[in-house]
């Protein structure tokens, strides 16, 4: 991904590589240089906060602080090449324990609140889109759990779920939530899809609205019961959308931090994320280890996104990509046709 | 516009059901913010009395509270208004200009969106030990630019496409030039898209927390979410739960405010660029 990235503006060697220049008027030159120079900040920034972390942490996670005896036996101070130390410990004795324990948590986290997610945004949607009346009400009020900030929305349920609180009280029933445990697992779980869901059900409503009318009206008229226009024609046409919104949840929940952070704490074996034992380590300044956990999760959401692109097909630039030949002549405008046709078969 | 009666109520149920499913912990937190500290543990669903004690004591003490909400909006505000500048002219390029290795430029951005907080954090947390910018705002400010520069690029990227061409090209054919017709017709056009990408980007900054809670070791620099997570009681056992919740009202409520106005624009922000 972002590894291979050495800073120099795509642009200037297209420039260098000499092109035919197109059969247009402008001046293709000018467009090239004025493409790298509007592209090089951007890319000069994220190479600097993202690239040079990534090579800088890989080195990091080679070396070990404190002490040490050199080849010829004398102490040496500060840090020493330790080549794949820090990844080998890791994965042996109680540490790998930890790790395999974060490494199961990030997993069960990030396929439980994505399904979870997935059905409840898509069932908002449906419930959303078929409203008569009050949609922009709600749509109003699903922003809300989004716009709260994440750390917050953690205290939020930590109080909800308070030995004494408002969960067990409505549950009446003495669950210990906080502590640590399953139950810790499932708040978690909890707060998280509540926060997230309502923003599933917002892209997934845009995707239904793009739907054209008619299509449902043949599909009646063909016989198509209230189940198969769902799976034939809706699940379809809104996959694109959703795909998109799944796999980027998906890498969100990959490097959960705060809420379990905030929601239980550091340092619990039950909710412990691959980001927060890095965290720790990195608190705790050995940066050699935490480097390493940084780069295995690093590698681990790579490799899902990977997957997740190639064996579904997810778009994730999508749009952007069809404009590149075309957009001087027939200008790709998805929404405006259709919300027009729609308009004109409702009339 | 027609629905039998029992196909209207249970749409309506529904609707009831979503509004429900995402305001009432909200209303929890709001009403337990105006509950009186010694009725603070009572679970009834409107406070018996309400009182503003809460609010008195997030302000009180040692908090620094109001410290943080300043180095939250500097944080939040430097890291917008710099990705916006950085960021609007990329757009422009990734919307109107042919050339090669777009869509690589395109899908490295995207990228970097996905990428992992910590991974960024850890290398740039020793950076920042060995230069002494431990406890300074520009070590909260640039590693925030990493995920808010991709973000608004992405979104600015899909206001700009929305524009006609022929604006532009209308505007160069009247003898303005390319950066003429960028400045004077594109930029007023767009500022609606560019207003939104504010929106957005700001909150997500504001609502940062792994990398505001790893630079900063300082109460006087922490960001509004870190200090509120760090509140102490009293005693400095018990949680005082009353006084966070206060807090997260005073953090979230100029953020909802803002997005119940905004509301059309951002739905459609948050759907072209279907990031976060």
């Amino acid at each position: 991904m972002t590894t291979t990235y050495d800073g120099t503006p795509p642009a200037a060697d297209t420039a260098a590589a000499g092109r035919p220049p197109r059969p247009r008027k402008r001046d293709v030159q000018g467009t090239k240089r004025l493409a790298a120079l509007l592209l090089s900040p951007t890319l000069l920034v994220l190479a600097l906060v993202i690239g040079y972390p990534v090579l800088a942490g890989f080195r990091e996670s080679l070396y070990a602080r404190g002490e040490g005896l050199d080849a010829d036996g004398f102490v040496v101070q500060g840090e020493r090449f330790v080549g794949l130390d820090n990844y080998t410990a890791i994965f042996h004795g109680d540490r790998g324990d930890a790790f395999w324990n974060a490494f199961g948590n990030t997993t069960f986290f990030t396929v439980t609140t994505v399904v979870l997610e997935t059905l409840i945004g898509v069932s908002m949607a449906l419930i959303m889109q078929r409203a008569f009346r009050g949609r922009a009400l709600v749509r109003a009020s699903i922003l809300v759990p989004w716009a709260i900030p994440t750390a917050i929305s953690g205290l939020l349920w930590r109080w909800i779920f308070q030995a004494d609180g408002a969960a067990n009280a409505v549950l009446r029933h003495q669950i210990l939530w906080t502590a640590d445990g399953f139950q810790a697992k499932l708040a978690v779980v909890i707060a998280e899809v509540w926060k997230t869901s309502p923003f599933i059900g917002l892209l997934v409503l845009a995707g239904l609205q793009m739907i054209p009318r008619d299509v449902y009206e043949a599909a009646r008229v063909d016989g198509a019961g209230p189940l198969q226009q769902f799976w034939r024609i809706t699940l379809p046409l809104v996959k694109p959308a959703l795909l998109v919104a799944v796999l980027f949840r998906m890498l969100d929940v990959l490097r959960m931090f705060d809420l379990p952070a905030v929601l239980i704490g550091v340092n619990q074996k039950s909710v412990e994320t691959l980001t927060m034992i890095a965290w720790f380590e990195a608190s705790n300044l050995r940066y050699g280890s935490a480097a390493a956990y940084a780069t295995i999760l690093f590698l681990y959401i790579a490799l899902i996104a990977y997957l997740f692109v190639k064996l579904l097909g997810a778009d994730i630039i999508g749009e952007a990509r069809q404009q590149t030949k075309r957009h001087h002549t027939k200008r790709h405008r998805r929404n405006r046709p259709v919300k027009g046709k729609r308009k004109k078969v409702t009339a | 516009m027609t629905g039998s009666l029992p196909k209207r109520v249970l749409s309506y149920l529904g609707l009831a059901l979503v509004a429900v499913y995402c305001l009432a912990p909200f209303y929890w937190m709001t009403v337990s913010a105006f509950r009186r500290p010694q009725d603070q543990f009572d679970n009834s669903i409107v406070p018996a009395r309400w009182s503003w004690e809460n609010f008195h004591a997030v302000f009180s003490g040692d908090n620094g509270f109001g410290r943080a909400l300043l180095n939250s909006l500097v944080v939040a505000g430097c890291t917008t208004v710099l990705t916006l500048f950085i960021g609007t002219f990329t757009a422009y390029a990734l919307a109107r200009l042919d050339f090669r290795f777009k869509n690589a430029v395109l899908g490295l951005i995207i990228a970097t969106t996905m990428f992992p907080g910590i991974s960024q954090l850890v290398p740039l947390l020793k950076l920042f030990t060995d230069i002494k910018w431990i406890n300074t705002y520009q070590a909260m400010i640039l590693p925030s630019l990493g995920f808010a520069l991709p973000l608004s690029v992405w979104l600015l990227t899909a206001f700009f496409r929305q524009l006609p061409y022929e604006l532009e090209q209308a505007a160069m054919v009247d003898g303005c030039t390319r950066g003429q017709a960028f400045r004077k017709v594109i930029v007023p056009l767009a500022a609606p898209g560019v207003f939104t990408t504010a929106i957005l980007t700001f909150i997500a900054a504001w609502n940062e927390f792994l990398i505001a809670l790893s630079m900063v070791n300082k109460k006087e620099m922490q960001t509004a979410t870190v200090a509120i997570s760090k509140f102490t009681g009293v005693s400095g056992f018990d949680q005082p739960f009353g006084t966070q919740m206060a807090a997260g009202v005073i953090v979230t409520v100029p953020l909802i405010a803002v997005v119940l106005v905004f509301q059309r624009r951002i739905v459609a922000g948050l759907t072209a660029g279907g990031v976060k």
